[in-house]
């Protein structure tokens, strides 16, 4: 230990960054923090296995296991139609990851240190959402990538892909705002873990992400219709060029998948991005 | 004489359903000094740095720091302070020093400045080696340290430390301290708090017992020792038979009743510091036919302050209070 006082050069006005305007501030805080997450995944990749051997296990299964046995209404290809609705699962189920990573946060004491530092509220969530948006990217990468090696292809256009690409990554970023409110609730990152695993599983299989509705029991079809998760697939199937099971269904939201996925993701930014900033606020228990 | 205050507090109140866990606190720490919050687990102490830190808001009563409101005013209390909790708050899979610049430019360095400042830190915390690894390789003991040091890279004028060395081999203990007494003679403001009496003797120039969230005597070390009458006698007994004839003999000298089952072959006394008090403690005690193999006289111990306060000891468990762990989360 070194008990002799260090020299050290003293603060001044050209070391702070008080003088920059609030959202300068905000915008640094973000990417200071992104950063902190980015260099976690570099330094334990295994860390993505949930966006990268997991729906490549899921797709194989899929394609290969199940599919065989599930028929698509007015006909076409298992695996022309599974992509579509694999892209909207795994970047969903990203959301419990970001509530296990804000739970780990709020453990450790992390987050108490940083609502003690005088830097914006709103960017650590921020930086928590933007961090997993990316790995969203790197998930629906992975998912086009294996679809395309079973076979699936995009017959609708660049420009209609490059839609259904976005609205994918819209609708994974408002789940990743829930991710962060059930994080902020919830007291370990098990829990975190065994909750997400109950809301996203049936979320994803009552749904047509993998299975067309019409060969549900007719009082779960409109639960499934109306899913969001059965829209992102349809909206993505169209925009694919793939077969699209849901455009023969009546329900407005699979007549009007993209739109019912832009209102969706709308309103669950709506809801859980102020909620998970209160949340943050008075999180004290 | 007219200084601000580093740390003001009026009658605190803070509730965790039905526990108060602070009931009434008022304290007043002046800037450049050390000033020690002592209670047992539950006793509040957490509790009140976490509403002077600004992360929890008080029920009731108003705190200030360097006289910012806390509540009203916290994101300028927030540019003033630095905090460590009970855990070390660090990013696990984060290097040492990049937990350093990113806690430096979050506190509103620029990134070169949160850098130097980096450096500096881990070497004057000694981690300049362990600086490039991951902060999950580190011991407990490295974990504190750069805790500490992520908390002091905006220099802050206050610094709030809670119980910082909890949890810690006495090597490691004694390393903290020596880095403590450092901040202080760099002129840092220190609230810290701490179960163990000899931890706030050894570091705070004056002292607040806590118990049930308030505060139940406050003032120097010294002072708190003095309260008591000063000194303890240790007298003990060749025979614990003559244990009650012992204490009626030494009950004059005591300050407080004796009772006549003091504590078996060794009794320990509260006495009234006197000259030639132990020889006539031993003269009476030969009066009374009582034999003694051993005699001492010692100052009074933060611990006696204690336990003479609050009816317990000072590391047992309050039954009071709530347990601190609850209280911090």
């Amino acid at each position: 230990m070194t008990t002799t006082t260090l020299a050290t050069r003293p603060l001044t006005a050209a070391d702070l960054t008080a003088h920059r305007r609030a959202f300068t501030q905000f915008l640094g805080d973000v990417w200071v923090l992104t950063k902190r997450s980015i260099a976690r995944i570099r330094r334990e990749p295994e860390t993505l296995s949930d966006v990268t051997i997991q729906p490549v296990m899921f797709v194989l299964m899929f394609a290969y296991v199940f599919g065989g046995a599930i028929g698509i209404p007015g006909g076409g290809n298992y695996h022309s139609y599974l992509i579509g609705g694999m892209l909207g699962m795994s970047l969903a189920q990203t959301a419990p990851g970001t509530a296990v990573a804000v739970v780990s946060d709020m453990e450790t004491g992390l987050i108490d240190r940083f609502r003690s530092l005088p830097m914006s509220r709103a960017a650590v969530l921020t930086a928590r959402t933007i961090a997993d948006l990316l790995t969203q990217v790197i998930g629906a990468a992975v998912v086009a990538l294996v679809g395309v090696a079973i076979g699936w292809r995009v017959t609708g256009g660049v420009g209609h892909a490059a839609e259904a690409f976005a609205l994918a990554l819209l609708f994974g970023y408002a789940f990743t705002w829930a991710g962060v409110c059930l994080g902020m609730v919830l007291r370990s990152a098990e829990v975190a873990q065994q909750a997400g695993f109950i809301i996203f599983l049936p979320l994803t299989f009552i749904s047509s992400a993998f299975v067309p509705t019409q060969g549900m029991p007719g009082w779960l079809q409109p639960v499934a219709e109306w899913n969001p998760m059965s829209s992102l697939a349809a909206a993505c199937r169209g925009l694919f060029g793939n077969p699209n099971p849901a455009s023969a269904v009546h329900a407005w939201p699979a007549q009007h998948p993209e739109l019912a996925v832009v209102c969706w993701a709308a309103a669950m930014l709506v809801v859980f991005a102020p909620l998970a900033v209160h949340l943050y606020r008075i999180k004290a228990h | 004489m007219s200084e601000t205050p580093a740390i003001e507090a009026e009658g605190l109140v803070k509730h965790y359903g039905k526990t108060r866990a602070l009931n009434g606190l008022d304290l007043k720490v002046e800037q450049g000094t050390v000033y020690g919050l002592l209670g047992p687990n539950g006793a509040g102490k957490t509790t009140a740095v976490r509403v002077l830190a600004t992360l929890l808001r008080a029920d009731g009563g108003q705190a200030r720091v360097l006289g910012h409101d806390v509540a009203s005013q916290a994101a300028a209390v927030r540019r003033l302070i630095g905090l460590t909790g009970q855990y070390a708050a660090l990013d696990e899979y984060l290097t040492g020093r990049s937990n350093l610049v990113m806690i430096g430019q979050l506190s509103r360095l620029t990134g070169r400045a949160a850098r130097r400042r980096a450096d500096e830190l881990l070497e004057q915390f000694d981690l300049t080696e362990a600086g490039p690894r991951a902060v999950k390789t580190y011991s407990g003991g490295m974990r504190r340290r750069l805790d500490l040091a992520a908390s002091l890279i905006g220099h802050p004028a206050v610094l709030f430390l809670d119980e910082p060395t909890t949890g810690l081999d006495p090597s490691a203990r004694a390393l903290m301290w020596d880095i403590v007494r450092q901040l202080v003679a760099d002129g840092t403001t220190l609230l810290l708090t701490t179960q163990y009496l000899d931890e706030a003797d050894q570091l705070a120039g004056r002292i607040a017992v806590i118990d049930g969230g308030q505060v139940i005597a406050e003032g120097t070390p010294a002072d708190l020792k003095a309260s008591l009458g000063g000194q303890r006698l240790l007298i003990t007994l060749a025979e614990k038979s003559d244990a009650s004839a012992a204490a009626a003999a030494l009950s004059p000298f005591a300050t407080r009743p004796v009772s006549p089952n003091e504590g078996g072959q060794i009794l320990d006394i509260p006495v009234a510091a006197a000259d030639g008090l132990a020889t006539e403690v031993i003269r009476a005690l030969d009066a009374a036919g009582v034999k003694v193999t051993g005699i001492a006289v010692r100052g009074a111990s933060l611990d006696d302050v204690f336990l003479t306060l609050t009816g317990h000891r000072a590391e047992e468990e309050s039954t009071a209070g709530l347990p601190e762990e609850v209280a911090a989360r």
